[in-house]
């Protein structure tokens, strides 16, 4: 009795600590991406630290909102923030020992974006403006696209772990049985393409616009404004911490403190995770600099070597189980 | 319970909905008759469902039989209640009561009472009959009855030239369907002409005809249920009719149909090879892609939903090919996880179906417009409406915490467990329809941000959308409890599960683990390693997260809100058709994926410059399958009529030759026959 009880309570204690965690380093990462990108194009660029006081200044504003607007618009904001929020929580970012990891597998993670994302599409077409519909079409275009993606990455990774739940698959990927695998190395690139376009970043779309006609993710969102505006932007930098501890946790899992493990491991594997985090923000500035926007309808291209990228990993896991 | 077996309570909800039917015939006409009609197909149906619901708790594993003296004089009319049965009278009782509520309000506006309710309760109990059958004759003549009576209820505004045609290429393919039934059972009875479900069961398929047996199966199911390429009537018809008869069409007939599929495959026909699976994998997968495209380019919104009933038919056809290619190769427990996933996706789409159906015909009967272009801005005018909608929406795109999602991560599941299969064939099909599947689900949520998103949100775009106001409180009662009820089976998919499971027991041989007694209520389809869901949780987290952002924010912050026009990057324009449309939302999914689906091509004329004309696109789109197929069907007929046309203007001569050579032919015939 007792020991389940301190077993639920180290539980209880790892959830709520990464929930917090990943509230709190969300705007870090979107900080961190930010000047890493000012820096490589030379410019001085605001501190790590401005998308904190973005958000409290937004907070703090009146909510402007417009006239044609619905009671959605308004419920919009949190209803995508928490499930967005959910979605990143149930990841195991520095151990496996999540609380609530049991329910939700890899497939209701997914889902739980998706519907995140056909809310703020529904916001989109609150007001009744032509951004917001475009912004909502070509995002709905695009996750059309990266879902069959994603779902073939979730094959790959069942068929080599077994399990679509993610500490298991973290668990099974740190085995010293998995090794290099080709299969995997194209469900990983696949999973990068994925959450390149799932998170509107180059080359799929600018998340440095507001006035280019070729903007997806800022058209939808242009008429927010005040509170709902900053839990908007609060849930885009948590999507991009959530999908950076999605890679993480199943292709780069070292660190992750396995269940039960003492306090130090647990420490241990939260400065794993940072470094994780600021390694892959890092990348991101770089690649963003790096390549040019493409139009939009070359995105289908894009995203169906995601889409083949994952077939060819599963077709080659059935080929043998050891590629 | 033993006084009163369900049986007979069915028997005679049956022969009640008939004698209503026909007292509806009389009192038709007068505009308080949809009272005293509807509330009687309320409280049978009613009955009906929890007496059926009783069974499948109750008695899961019973079955009870009775042979009435009707029909051919020597078999008898035999029906019987088994679990298979009773799970599907609970769906399509339960969607005929929301259906019957929902008539009360809906009813008030209808211009010819007297061409639907009598005919309403007739329908009813002809989708009962069919499910209550148990011999080949009284089955085929309940599945005419029900057609029949659809049919009757398509036609009710039968003045629109729309709607003729609608009734006519039903009842063509209908009759169709009902003529591969009739083969399927004859080869099943065999050459001593044993009708009866039992006789049939024991002597199983007959030898060398099963792949027969089974195309015939799926050649009148599906084109009851609109599996592609049998789907064609399925959107012109189900829109046609009454809303409420719409969506007792999309969200309960093709559940008839499915059962009569797993009736025929999967109790009847006996134990059959993992090659028949891959048709229906094939065929269900490309319905549900196909279906949803579709879906996406229309503007009419009952028509978007029929579509949409198109994809989901595909997805459980899906599901019930994977149940038949586990089973095939004797692993029972994955065949028992993806008949669950069919079953469940059963019950929830004839939910989420009726709900949306409800509420388009809301929507039809406060603006009197079908049409998404000319609508817009309805949740300021229509709150209640828009809100169960859209729980509908978010139900049908497969989103969690609702029920849609539970049955599809239910399919998912047993997705994942096709590496275990022994056949390459089956290896390499089963991840692709996987992919497909992931398509359709997401293109289903494109679809109903639009379909909801045209209709309800953004600007009114007519005079009719700006006066709409929020119809009667009979009509919100019954989508209110249909869409409760979708958010309970989403929150809550394991008593569901195990509801089911002595159904699945019944056409699988095997059933999932209970999953009731499963700590927190979630779903473990295999083992807790594996994969699990938690339905409750996960809505309990979201609303919680949800509200308490909203209260520290409201607290700590900021509560302040002002009014002002929209921003629209400080261009706003005023004209309402300066928002994005229904065509402009599908554009870049047209542009995507429309060239190979429908051959889409748009055409862009632009004026001379110093011309002051608009310039115009055209988009040019064609239905493949009617032009493919159907077109060709049509003209041969033609030509064959055409030619034989002149066989009726003969001489007597000619005439008397022409039966002396068919006598001799026959009698030839004959004399060779072995």
């Amino acid at each position: 009795m007792a020991v389940k009880d301190i077993a639920f309570l180290d539980g209880l204690s790892i959830q709520t600590s990464q929930m917090l965690l990943v509230l709190i380093l969300a705007p870090l990462l979107t900080g961190l991406v930010r000047s890493a990108k000012a820096r490589l194009l030379r410019k001085q660029g605001p501190s790590v630290l401005q998308p904190y006081r973005d958000l409290l200044r937004l907070v703090r504003k009146e909510a402007v909102v417009a006239e044609s607007a619905s009671w959605l618009f308004r419920v919009v904001p949190y209803l995508v923030f928490a499930a967005t929020w959910v979605a990143a929580a149930l990841i195991p970012t520095f151990a496996t020992g999540l609380l609530f990891s049991w329910s939700a597998d890899l497939i209701v993670i997914i889902a739980l974006l998706g519907s995140a994302r056909f809310f703020l599409a529904l916001a989109g077409l609150d007001v009744g403006t032509s951004f917001g519909g475009i912004g909502s079409s070509r995002e709905a275009m695009i996750a059309t696209l990266a879902e069959p993606a994603l779902i073939m990455i979730v094959f790959t990774l069942a068929l080599v772990a077994g399990s679509t739940q993610l500490s298991t698959i973290a668990g099974i990927m740190l085995a010293p049985g998995v090794g290099l695998r080709v299969s995997l190395g194209m469900a990983l690139a696949a999973l990068v393409i994925v959450a390149i376009a799932e998170n509107a970043r180059i080359p799929v779309d600018n998340p440095a616009t507001h006035l280019e006609l070729t903007m997806v993710h800022e058209a939808m969102v242009l008429e927010y404004s005040g509170r709902h505006l900053a839990l908007i932007e609060l849930a885009s930098s948590l999507k991009l911490l959530l999908y950076i501890s999605l890679i993480a946790c199943v292709f780069f899992p070292w660190g992750l403190a396995p269940a039960g493990s003492p306090l130090y491991v647990h420490l241990l594997g939260a400065a794993a995770y940072a470094g994780k985090l600021a390694f892959a923000g890092l990348l991101l500035a770089g690649f963003e600099t790096a390549i040019a926007k493409m139009r939009v309808f070359r995105v289908p291209d894009f995203l169906g070597a995601a889409l083949m990228l994952g077939f060819l990993g599963v077709l080659l896991l059935f080929m043998s189980k050891s590629l | 319970m033993s006084a009163l077996p369900p049986l007979d309570v069915m028997l005679w909800c049956v022969l009640a909905l008939l004698a209503t039917g026909v007292a509806a015939i009389v009192i038709g006409r007068n505009a308080w008759a949809r009272w005293p009609v509807y509330c009687a197909c309320l409280a049978i149906s009613g009955i009906a469902c929890a007496f059926a619901l009783l069974h499948l708790i109750v008695h899961p594993a019973a079955a009870w039989e009775a042979v009435l003296p009707l029909g051919l004089p020597w078999i008898g009319a035999h029906f019987r209640i088994d679990a298979l049965a009773a799970f599907f009278l609970v769906v399509i009782n339960l969607g005929a009561a929301a259906a019957s509520l929902y008539g009360l309000g809906y009813g008030r506006h209808e211009s010819a009472p007297e061409r639907v309710l009598p005919f309403f309760p007739v329908f009813l109990a002809g989708m009962n009959m069919v499910l209550l059958a148990a011999d080949a004759f009284t089955f085929l003549l309940s599945w005419e009855f029900m057609s029949l009576a659809s049919w009757a209820l398509v036609m009710t505004h039968h003045r629109d030239d729309d709607n003729r045609k609608a009734g006519f290429v039903y009842i063509v393919m209908a009759s169709f369907g009902t003529l591969a039934l009739l083969l399927a059972f004859g080869l099943l009875a065999g050459a001593e002409g044993g009708y009866a479900f039992a006789t049939i069961r024991e002597q199983g398929a007959p030898p060398g005809l099963t792949g027969l047996v089974l195309a015939l199966a799926l050649l009148g199911t599906g084109s009851k249920a609109g599996l592609v390429p049998l789907h064609v009537w399925l959107p012109l018809a189900h829109p046609a009719a009454p809303s409420h008869v719409s969506a007792l069409m999309s969200g309960v007939m093709t559940k008839v149909a499915i059962y009569a599929f797993i009736r025929i495959v999967f109790d009847l026909l006996g134990p059959i090879g993992w090659e028949w699976a891959i048709p229906v994998l094939i065929i269900g997968a490309a319905t549900a892609v196909l279906g949803v495209l579709s879906a996406l380019m229309q503007n009419d919104i009952k028509r978007v939903l029929a579509y949409s009933t198109i994809e989901n038919i595909g997805l459980i056809f899906v599901a019930l090919g994977l149940a038949m290619a586990f089973q095939g190769n004797g692993m029972q427990a994955a065949a028992a996880l993806a008949m669950t996933a069919a079953l469940f996706h059963v019950l929830n789409h004839s939910l989420f179906k009726n709900l949306l159906f409800f509420g388009a015909g809301a929507v039809l009967s406060a603006t009197g417009e079908r049409a998404m272009e000319k609508l817009g801005g309805l949740l300021n005018r229509m709150p209640v409406t828009g809100l169960l909608f859209l729980v509908g929406s978010v139900a049908i795109s497969a989103l969690p915490p609702l029920n849609g999602f539970a049955s599809e991560w239910l399919m998912f599941q047993a997705i994942l467990l096709s590496p275990e299969l022994p056949q390459w064939a089956l290896k390499l099909l089963v991840p692709a329809v996987g992919a497909l599947l992931a398509l359709a689900a997401a293109l289903a949520a494109a679809c109903f941000v639009r379909a909801f998103g045209i209709t309800f949100l953004g600007r009114p775009r007519s005079e009719a959308a700006a006066g709409a106001h929020e119809i009667d409180r009979l009509s919100i009662a019954a989508m209110a409890i249909v869409a409760v009820l979708c958010l309970l089976t989403g929150i809550v998919p394991a008593v569901v599960i195990d509801a089911v499971a002595p159904t699945v027991q019944f056409a699988t041989g095997t059933r999932m683990p209970v999953q009731t007694d499963i700590a927190w209520l979630s779903i473990v389809p295999i083992a807790e390693s594996r994969s699990s869901y938690n339905g409750l949780l996960v809505f309990v987290f979201i609303v919680a997260s949800a509200s308490a952002a909203a209260f520290v924010i409201h607290r700590v912050a900021s509560d302040k809100l002002r009014r002002a026009p929209a921003w629209d990057c400080g261009f706003p324009d005023a004209s309402t058709v300066t928002q994005y449309s229904a065509d402009s939302f599908a554009q870049p999914l047209r542009r995507v994926f429309g060239g190979f689906a429908f051959r889409a091509r748009e055409e862009v004329h632009m004026p001379l410059p110093g011309n002051g004309n608009p310039a115009r696109l055209t988009v040019h789109m064609h239905d493949l399958v009617w032009e493919g197929l159907y077109l060709p069907i049509v003209r041969l007929i033609n030509v064959l009529a055409e030619k034989l046309n002149h066989l009726q203007f003969l001489t007597i001569r000619r005439y008397l030759s022409l039966v002396f050579g068919a006598l001799v032919f026959l009698l030839l015939v004959v004399a060779s026959w072995p």
